[in-house]
């Protein structure tokens, strides 16, 4: 069972704060009962990036494989692990169109034997507010739309899942706009961190978890990195991704991980390390999910209160 | 069939289902602990804990149909199922107190700026003179104002129904089928519903 490595909340607020706001809100019962059992309320995650990895411990092969969401299986978090065993991967190909030089269909096969497949132990975290360690492999994005030529012009991406109800038995019911749909601008595709894994722990990517070519955005919520990709579209204007067309107030565009933007439903100030048993704390959630240093050039300037 | 469910009713005392009540979140709880309720034992606990409340409340508002269209008297375990709806419903929260959000600020931020959960706060609230007025004296006591005050239920349910809805991403079937049965449940006690059954058998 992993654990991360965290201070516990009451090293970081100073205590007299800390007695103070616990006093205020004595009169609450959520509050008094917490202070009676001594259940700790939440830590800061220590960790640093170096390179590009996490120094976080990750997630167990079994964590990351039986927990997800992915509609196309069901709505359940056990339901990709169940089902997509069913899911056909080989052939697969990726159409790349749009403002391309090279549009066409690229094998799976040709695309790996000219990629450089990397490992990155990557902090994920989705937008439900729960957050894992992920030890993927796969390749820089990058790489592969240098492959297909990208135009002057172009200055977004477009990603779609595979279309195929039979396989996919969510997709029979009209819970998302099917295919599903998501999108990064040019620079966001471009940045090494983005990735399109095709392995986590060494293994061929599991069906549950995209296989087998996924989207891999680490300062962004977990549904912009799109699962099980067959086409990918070079355009001018921005795409709309699908849970942005569902919900446009819940769901943005740019989607990074913040803190201090709420979903309008829940918070996002905390999350939920997967892994943790019954009596873990919540985690402090991070900015751009810990790779602010990164990726916040990419977003100067703009108000991203409003553009998230 | 329904004489025999009947007399079997008359035969079986409320007081097991009482006890009987504590084996599933004491269940849930020793499987949270011991990771037989996946990697995010919390939410699973939340989850299976709040089904399980907004079953038994609904249950618990069968029993009048029943007896009014399929005449299956199963009146003595009304008050049971209501208290025990209860009972779950208190532990679903509690899960949500003290394992899932603990940190004060957030939950204070939550019940007010969440909606969905605002409305099962709503539903709970609403919930609890209920419970505490669900013994003999009070029915005494009360006398015609218990009825009145035990409309309470309908609008509970409801809330409670509502708050499964709007919880999940997206319109997903599982919250709105509960939905349905709970709309079909509250509106055939609407007084025009009743008449054209009972015109019905009269002719
Ligand atoms: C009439 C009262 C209530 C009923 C019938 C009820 C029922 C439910 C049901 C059926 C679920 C969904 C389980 C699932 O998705 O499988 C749920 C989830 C939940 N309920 Fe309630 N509930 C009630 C009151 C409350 C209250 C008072 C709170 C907290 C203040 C609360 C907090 C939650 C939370 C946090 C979830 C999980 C949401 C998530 O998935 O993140 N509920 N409830």
């Amino acid at each position: 069972m992993s654990k991360t490595h965290s201070l516990p909340y009451s090293t970081v607020t100073p205590e007299q704060t800390y007695l103070n706001r616990r006093a205020l809100l004595g009169g609450i019962t959520g509050a008094g009962l917490l202070a009676a059992t001594g259940v700790r309320a939440q830590e800061v995650p220590e960790f640093q990036i170096k390179g590009f990895d996490t120094t976080e411990t990750p997630n167990s092969f079994k964590e990351i494989t039986t927990y997800n969401n992915f509609y196309e299986f069901g709505t359940g978090k056990e339901d990709p692990a169940r089902y997509a065993g069913a899911l056909t991967t080989d052939p697969w190909s990726v159409e790349i169109d749009g403002l391309v030089s090279r549009p066409g269909s690229y094998g799976l096969g040709d695309i790996m034997a000219k990629m450089d497949i990397d490992e990155r132990v990557y902090r994920f975290r989705c937008v439900e507010a729960w957050s894992m360690v992920i030890p993927w492999n796969g390749f820089e994005l990058r790489q592969l739309l240098e492959l297909a030529g990208v135009e002057p012009s172009a200055k977004y991406v477009r990603f779609e899942t595979l279309y195929r109800p039979e396989e996919m038995p969510g997709q029979k019911r009209a819970i998302l706009d099917w295919p599903y749909v998501e999108g990064l601008r040019l620079d966001e595709a471009m940045h090494p961190l983005t990735i399109m894994a095709t392995g986590l722990y060494g293994k061929t990517l599991p069906n549950q978890n995209g296989a087998p070519l996924r989207l891999v955005v680490p300062w962004k919520y977990g549904f912009k990195s799109i699962k099980s990709v067959v086409k990918i579209t070079l355009m001018e204007t921005q795409p709309v991704n699908t849970w942005k067309a569902i919900n446009h107030r819940e769901y943005g565009f740019f989607s990074n991980v913040n803190p201090e933007v709420d979903h309008p439903r829940w918070s996002q100030a905390s999350e939920r390390r997967i892994g943790g048993g019954v009596f873990a704390p919540r985690i402090a959630t991070v900015k751009f999910n810990g790779y602010e240093d990164q990726v916040a050039s990419l977003y100067k300037g703009m108000n991203l209160n409003k553009e998230y | 069939m329904r004489d025999q469910i009947n007399r079997l009713a008359r035969k079986i005392p409320t007081w097991p289902l009482y006890i009987g009540s504590l084996i599933p979140p004491a269940w849930y709880f020793y499987a949270g602990v011991t990771g037989r309720m996946g990697v995010e034992p919390i939410k699973a606990m939340e989850h299976a804990i709040g089904i399980l409340g907004l079953q038994v409340l609904i249950a618990s508002l069968c029993v009048t149909p029943l007896r009014t269209y399929a005449r299956i008297n199963l009146f003595k375990f009304r008050r049971a199922l209501g208290l025990i709806a209860f009972f779950y419903i208190v532990l679903h929260l509690l899960v949500w107190l003290l394992l899932d959000v603990r940190i004060p600020s957030q939950i204070i931020a939550d019940l007010y700026k969440r909606p969905y959960i605002t409305i099962g706060m709503a539903g709970l609230l609403l919930l609890i003179p209920l419970a505490i007025t669900s013994n003999r004296y009070s029915i005494r006591k009360l006398g015609a104002n218990w009825r009145r005050l035990h409309w309470l239920v309908y609008p509970a349910v409801a809330l409670g129904g509502i708050h499964f809805v709007i919880l999940r991403k997206g319109w997903q079937l599982e919250p709105l089928l509960y939905l349905t049965v709970i709309g079909v449940l509250l509106l055939i006690r609407v007084p025009i519903a009743r008449v054209i059954p009972s015109r019905a058998r009269s002719t």
